[in-house]
């Protein structure tokens, strides 16, 4: 099976069809009589042609070659790769739910308007928000969506072209500050202290009447919650800033703690991280974003309501920032999001969150004397070791190849940056213990290798569908897509 | 226990002895008193799996499908047929439990994969390079004004009227708050005014873009030829936002000189689902390449030297770049694009154009029988792909709703948009649609007239 190296267009046979179409019914016309022939293109569109078997069989093949969450242990510190729920997937395709258009009468869709408005009850429960839209894609469209908002809450305030930084702390995800300068924002990084903390000295430093506001995940992205979280809110707050959350990280606070209750203006969550909904190897996502209550007049447009037992989308709002996406967002994804929160319910939210955390603190305990372990306190749902100390010049990177012939997927590595050598590591509360002592085991057994036999690890990983890429060649003579005359 | 938490107590409880610790409360003793939650979430209780099954059930029958309703509603979102192969394919968890492909030696499914939806586009478009996906096509051509602005150095984008008017906005939120400006070019007889294009053209050194759309938001083919000749050796960039389906017999992006092309994915093998998750593309000419915002696959080969697969030009990326970046965009639609990528294999160019065939064939066909009975007229009188607007002696909201009471979702109230066309409906035939099907929208919309016309006279 790992043999198949085809790709679709070398499958390709002039003459083969996958295809089936009724035939046209209606009286036609030529072509060339109902549209200007000066219209019509000629070039083909290479398309292969192909078989219904052979479409069906390559993309068979294909999947054989991804490890997913179905596979195994999926560690990927600050994604959450928890379970995702088969019975989601069911629900989602009920044809009452697949098969209705965005644009019908909203007479005829009073089932999805009801499940996107108890979602939002449901979100607001739990980051202890005013008012939640489902309109962002993703997480990082869901960024741009509180930055959007908050920029509009500082023109309305007529600060808008003073209040031009946002700050972010060095450990924040990549998306952060490239939100913020998607607006034209100016981005303050600041300087985390010895512990993995926001350095409140340092924040004082650069707070001022230009700064709009704060960006933050908590627990952060090495996995450690924020004591300070109050105090830096308030010294935002007092400079005449937002505080916004980024839910990345949500997994670890569910039924425990609340954004809101922590004194965020704006916040976000991923839907495809904290519930459950599946990647689908980079999407997609389902971004939400929730505010304070002054803050919800800003929100984009439609909001679903209720009316009496009537669900309708309101357009009339005029201070909105208008509309970030067609129609109201991923509503598939928020469908399984829904069903997940159903499924889970209080108590089980709750649940999760604890299983979380005890699980990335099992694994942070049974892996610290032999790996680095840079900030040594209780984690969260996550955690970040800094590699081996001086093993024969064995790299992060290695450790992580090795540990996919051990038969998992790598951690995150590199990140965050403020870390050297980074291992990120995020089990989630869907694994047992029993799979979290099999990767203790092959971590403790790579640290191992990494003493007696070093090669091991620096040509890992060793069976896979192909081995370590070129990625530089890639990047300097970009192949970008097929043509015959790069088949080598 | 639940069932999606395998850890029971004893396992709990081993863990926490391991850890020193002696109840889960410890594990958030860093959490400031003050901020505990107290009382915990008001939610429900948590539903076993058959209850779920009876309330989605029950929530999914409160909603007409497409199962039951005749569709003749597009304006953004279209019904076309999808082969079975694509959801079957597309629910193998291999691909839909997997995450972005960080890691090439276990992810070359995926990677693969995009990288034939990456050559398919370009095929279709007749571009040079695209990415692994966008949101939508409305984000989409967001990204491609955010392209052409840093390009050209200049900060307004030109948008015509015929654009979809749900793009049109998106792209004004963000221009807005980007701090662009964003000029609207007129229309004339349901096309982009190209005279007031040309005048644009001449009075206004800051246009950094012209976006048109063609198919535009009224189905009509716009003269994207004349586009491109007006903005040929011009520095604005030209952006096409173009209906996939119709590239299959209409010109592509690159016959006509665009510098981008956009659109939404969604009519490529992706259902309706009440709006998303969809699938935008953007492609565009070598010398944008770098410029691209997403991931981007490319190939290579590994140390064995064979052929592989890899995320590619990272240095973009905002993982990389971060403040820096081309763009903010990291999740995208990778399960839609493989939804695209599958769909255009199956139906190959031959489907593709049998498809785009009878959506013009079909239109036509009722866009005849609609209006040589006088009593619908059409709105403008320009050629057009699979969407018709049409004027009649009756409020569209009254048609629609003889329509839906015969079964049938009715078109498009273009006075939501344009409040000068207050009694046009923009109809949208597919090639889903049958003789008797559009025989019935006919008859079903001639038959409100004649009520509702007497009625009134």
């Amino acid at each position: 099976m790992r043999a198949y190296d085809k790709l679709i267009f070398e499958l390709s046979r002039e003459g083969r069809r996958a295809y089936s179409l009724p035939k046209c019914d209606v009286d036609t016309l030529p072509i060339d009589e109902l549209i200007p022939k000066e219209f019509i293109g000629t070039a083909p569109l290479n398309m292969p042609e192909v078989s219904e078997v052979d479409i069906v069989r390559h993309y068979t093949n294909l999947s054989s070659k991804n490890y997913c969450v179905d596979t195994g242990f999926y560690p990927l510190g600050s994604c959450t790769m928890k379970y995702n729920p088969k019975i989601n997937e069911v629900v989602a395709s009920y044809e009452g739910f697949m098969n209705i258009h965005p644009l019908q009468p909203e007479e005829t869709v009073q089932g999805a308007l009801e499940v996107m408005y108890e979602l939002r009850k449901a979100l607001e429960e739990i980051t202890g928000m005013y008012e939640v839209t489902l309109q962002p894609a993703a997480g990082a469209h869901g960024e741009l969506t509180g930055l959007m908002i908050m920029k509009a809450y500082h023109r309305e305030r007529g600060e808008d072209a003073k209040r031009t930084k946002i700050i972010v702390p060095d450990s924040a995800h990549g998306t952060n500050p490239a939100s913020a300068a998607v607006l034209g924002f100016e981005v303050i990084e600041v300087e985390s202290n010895e512990h993995g903390d926001v350095d409140i000295e340092k924040l004082r430093k650069v707070l001022g009447d230009d700064v709009a506001g704060m960006m933050l995940t908590n627990p952060n992205t090495l996995g450690l919650f924020e004591p300070n979280i109050k105090e830096i809110c308030d010294l935002v707050h007092a400079a005449g800033g937002l505080m916004y959350y980024d839910g990345a990280n949500a997994n670890a606070i569910l039924g425990i703690t609340r954004p809101g209750d922590m004194g965020f203006d704006i916040i976000h969550l991923n839907l495809h991280k904290t519930f459950s909904t599946p990647h689908g190897g980079g999407g997609p996502g389902s971004g939400p974003v929730g505010v304070r209550k002054d803050l919800a007049k800003f929100l984009p447009v439609p909001v679903v309501e209720k009316h009496g037992d009537k669900y309708t989308l309101n357009y009339d709002r005029p201070h909105s920032i208008g509309k970030v996406k067609s129609f109201y967002g991923h509503f598939a994804v928020c469908l399984k999001a829904y069903a997940y929160i159903l499924s889970m319910g209080a108590e089980g939210l709750r649940n999760v969150s604890i299983n979380a955390v005890i699980n990335a603190n099992y694994l942070m305990n049974a892996l610290k004397g032999t790996y680095k372990l840079p900030i040594d306190r209780m984690c969260k749902h996550e955690f970040v070791l800094g590699g081996l100390e001086n093993e024969n010049g064995v790299t992060t990177m290695d450790i992580a190849k090795r540990l996919i012939d051990y038969g998992f997927h790598p951690p995150t590595v590199y990140f965050p940056l403020t870390i050297n050598d980074a291992i990120m590591i995020e089990p989630t509360e869907t694994e047992s213990v029993d799979t979290l002592d099999a990767f203790v085991s092959a971590m403790l057994k790579i640290a191992e290798e990494a003493k007696t036999s070093p090669e091991l690890l620096k040509e890992a990983p060793h069976n896979t569908p192909v081995r370590r890429v070129d990625e530089v060649t890639a990047a300097r003579n970009p192949i970008i897509r097929f043509s015959k005359t790069d088949v080598s | 226990m639940h069932r999606y938490i395998p850890g029971t107590e004893a396992d709990l409880a081993r863990m926490l002895d391991k850890l020193g610790l002696t109840s889960s409360e410890d594990l958030f003793g860093d959490v400031p008193g003050e901020l505990m939650l107290k009382g915990g979430l008001d939610l429900p209780e948590a539903l076993s799996e058959q209850e779920l099954v009876r309330k989605m059930k029950a929530l999914s029958r409160k909603n007409s499908s497409l199962d039951d309703l005749v569709c003749f509603l597009g304006a953004g979102a279209y019904d076309h047929y999808i082969p079975a192969v694509v959801g079957q394919l597309v629910s193998r968890s291999e691909f839909y439990t997997s995450y972005t492909p960080y890691q090439p030696e276990i992810s070359q499914g995926t990677l693969q994969a995009i990288f034939e939806y990456q050559t398919m586009i370009c095929n279709l478009t007749g571009m040079d390079a695209t990415n692994a996906s966008m949101y939508d096509g409305a984000t989409a051509c967001v990204e491609a004004a955010k392209m052409a602005v840093d390009s050209t150095r200049r900060n307004t984008i030109a948008v015509s009227k015929t654009v979809n008017p749900e793009v049109r906005k998106v792209l004004g939120t963000y221009m807005d708050l980007c701090g662009f400006n964003i000029i609207e070019i007129d229309m004339d007889n349901g096309v982009t005014d190209l005279v007031r294009l040309k005048e644009l053209l001449a009075g206004n050194s800051d246009l950094a873009a012209v976006i048109v759309q063609s198919p535009n938001f009224f189905g009509i083919v716009e003269d994207m030829d004349a586009v491109g000749e007006l903005l040929n050796g011009s520095k604005t960039l030209f952006i096409s936002y173009v209906d996939p389906i119709s590239l299959a017999i209409l010109k592509k992006p690159s016959e006509y000189g665009a510098d981008i092309a956009v659109g939404e994915g969604q009519p490529l093998g992706n259902s309706l689902n009440f709006g998303g998750p969809y699938v935008g593309f953007l492609a565009t000419c070598e010398k944008l390449m770098r410029r691209l915002p997403g991931r981007i696959v490319g190939q290579t080969k590994d140390i064995d030297g064979k052929r592989a697969f890899v995320l590619t030009l990272q240095a973009r990326e905002q993982h990389i770049r971060r403040s820096r970046a081309s763009s903010n965009i990291c999740s995208n639609q990778g399960l839609n694009a493989l939804a695209a990528a599958i769909y255009m294999a199956t139906m190959g160019e031959h489907g593709l154009k049998e498809v785009a065939t009878q959506c013009v064939q079909k239109a036509h066909y009722a866009y005849r029988k609609l209006t040589e009975s006088g009593v619908y007229k059409p709105l403008f009188d320009k050629p057009f792909f699979m969407e018709f607007a049409v004027t009649g002696p009756v409020e569209p909201a009254v048609v629609n709703n003889d329509l839906l009471g015969a079964g049938i979702l009715g078109g498009y109230q273009l006075y939501r948009d344009y409040p000068e066309y207050r009694n046009s409906l923009l109809i949208c035939v597919t090639e889903k649609r049958t003789k008797a099907e559009i025989d019935k929208l006919v008859e079903t919309m001639l038959s409100t007239a004649a009520k509702e016309g007497s009625g009134m006279a």
